[in-house]
């Protein structure tokens, strides 16, 4: 089974869980596989680290942005774009949907919740066990009910996201792979999968499946992780 | 101590929650909300107060009521906003009130971007409000610096009974680092006597008040103040300094522009140019006697400011550099951020006399 194994993929959860950056991963993941893909940035919560930031690497990997594009990629306007209904309906290509943190951010996403169908979406929870509100079950729980009731669409799954961005180590993900579980016999969702820095990925394969990923959101002063061809 | 993720902003919070704030007074804008945010959903936690003023204007005149009273009381804003605040805040040196103030620093001048920036240096470290006054400004670099500066900067605001600014950019306060909570040595602190909790008919009242009824009370009042200026230079002054023993090239930059210098000192180190890095942490007072001794090393021959403006704190490296050496500089303005390679590349040509 891989990350993409339906058409939509919906990635909320709480501030700093990572949902950006696994958005941008798993977009181009699906991308390099062929299928046309889309990646809607519905963050209006956040004003820096957003996708729609790192849209030339997007392309490369052939993935179509979708998001405001009231006044470019840096204005401050909780604009969202019609846009999105097209990768919502058009079964022909794949979408990963990039909510803002927390209840607020999903709100962005609820208006739509009529125009998706639950037999091709899957709606991921992504969970950092480093963040201090989602550091134990009882807190994650409540993080995910939070945001759960102003989404409108049942989620589907947990994803293992647990980092401290450049500092992660393997003990972190094993940690956040156990906070995971606990969540799922808490909740009843399976737990999908879990992200590892594509260095980390290899210590971690106990887990099953692990999705690789590569740092686009990076700090300006962050060399850059090489994406460059024949990098896979 | 274990690691976790944190966002700038909600660091500071914290830490301020930490360290015994419990009024927060302030009004949103970008890119410092999660302060507020985290303030409004955990100050009632610990029995604190969150408000939303109808303005930034009432929040720092809320600051004024609640320092008054004694408490320990923060507000925040980003640039536009900290502009409105400058009246309360010299009113709050006037009186004589601990508060802290943050600035999550973003683009202007006016409404600007929401973008980071370092463009408020001058209305920081000279004053933005009217008359004789100063306030410690504190510059973090991390996030885990952001939350340690927050915490500490209650204990000077009440030792000198003077507010403290931290002054960030809103690229501290909206990315996230790992961090630790440790505990902080605390300053030993005078008690409030001064503060108007009430006479209970045992004292004579407290009167808080920057208004003198004459000249000479008024002088009498500057020099008063005068006194705790030159207390700060003597004992708040603070930096980091990093790089190479027998640098040819100075570099002076705070803030995130220090993390940016950081990875231009790499690229220069590798083509064989030797750097190092003076960070001011204090960016009032300023840590001009350490910059000036640094430059006067035989092995500097340039000395080279970055910051994310056109140029405000280059003014205090020449003051303290004072000629000796060659004084370049760099910079990008309304929320634009250089990358270390660009810095480099600047550097280079000032320092080849290009």
């Amino acid at each position: 089974m891989e990350p993409w194994d339906r058409r939509l993929t919906v990635l909320a959860g709480h501030y700093g869980s990572g949902k950006t950056e696994l958005a941008v991963n798993l977009a181009c993941a699906i991308g390099d596989t062929g299928r046309r893909c889309a990646l809607c940035d519905l963050d209006v919560v956040n004003p820096y680290f957003r996708a729609r930031e790192r849209e030339a690497e997007l392309s490369r990997h052939g993935v179509h942005l979708v998001a405001s594009r009231l006044q470019g990629p840096e204005a401050d306007v909780p604009a969202l774009p019609a846009e999105i209904y097209g990768v919502l309906q058009d079964r022909t290509q794949w979408g990963v949907v990039d909510l803002g943190g927390d209840g607020a951010g999903a709100r962005a996403l609820a208006r739509f919740a009529g125009e998706i169908d639950p037999r091709e979406a899957q709606v991921l929870f992504v969970l950092n066990a480093n963040r201090p509100e989602t550091r134990t079950v009882e807190r994650a729980a409540a993080s995910l009910d939070q945001i759960r009731r102003v989404l409108g669409l049942e989620f589907t799954g947990i994803v293992n996201n647990t980092h401290l961005c450049g500092e992660t180590r393997a003990e972190d993900i094993l940690r956040g792979a156990a906070l995971a579980q606990a969540l799922s016999g808490r909740t009843g969702l399976p737990v999908c999968w879990h992200a590892a820095r594509r260095d980390l990925a290899e210590k971690v394969t106990a887990l099953g499946a692990v999705l690789p990923i590569r740092i686009y959101m990076r700090k300006p002063w962050e060399v850059e992780d090489y994406d460059g061809e024949g990098d896979h | 101590m274990k690691k976790e993720l944190w966002k700038g902003n909600e660091a500071v919070a914290q830490a301020a929650i930490n360290a015994g704030c419990r009024y927060f007074f302030g009004y949103p804008i970008t890119p410092q909300n999660e302060i507020p945010e985290y303030m409004a959903a955990h100050l009632p936690e610990v029995g604190g107060c969150f408000l939303q003023s109808e303005s930034e204007v009432a929040a720092i005149n809320m600051v004024y009521g609640a320092a008054g009273a004694g408490a320990r009381v923060m507000t925040s804003s980003s640039s536009p906003g900290i502009s409105l605040k400058q009246e309360g805040i010299t009113y709050l040196v006037g009186s004589e009130l601990p508060a802290v103030i943050v600035n999550a620093m973003r683009g202007g001048p006016g409404l600007g971007t929401i973008q980071p920036a370092q463009g408020d240096y001058f209305q920081a470290t000279r004053g933005g409000g009217n008359g004789d006054y100063r306030t410690v400004v504190l510059a973090p670099s991390s996030v885990q610096e952001a939350a340690d500066l927050t915490a500490e900067a209650f204990d000077i605001a009440d030792q000198y009974r003077n507010p403290v600014l931290v002054l960030m950019d809103g690229m501290i306060g909206q990315m996230m680092e790992a961090m630790t909570w440790r505990p902080l040595p605390r300053r030993e602190l005078p008690p409030k006597t001064w503060a108007t909790t009430g006479t209970g008919g045992r004292r004579e009242k407290n009167i808080i008040n920057s208004w003198r009824s004459s000249g000479a009370l008024l002088e009498e009042h500057n020099l008063h103040l005068a006194e705790k200026w030159r207390a700060m230079e003597a004992r708040e002054v603070r930096w980091e300094e990093r790089g190479a023993e027998g640098a040819q090239l100075l570099f002076v930059a705070y803030g995130t522009t220090a993390r940016l210098v950081a990875g231009a000192m790499e690229q220069l180190e590798a083509r064989g140019v030797r750097c190092a890095l003076l960070r001011p942490i204090s960016l009032w007072p300023y840590p001009a006697a350490r910059l000036r001794a640094l430059a006067e090393q035989p092995s500097v021959r340039a000395v080279f400011a970055v910051e994310l403006s056109l140029g405000q704190m280059v003014e205090d490296v020449r003051l303290a550099v004072e000629g000796v050496k060659p004084v370049g500089f760099f910079g990008r303005a309304g929320g634009a951020i250089p990358t270390p390679r660009e810095i480099a590349e600047h550097a280079l040509d000032f320092l080849e006399g290009r």
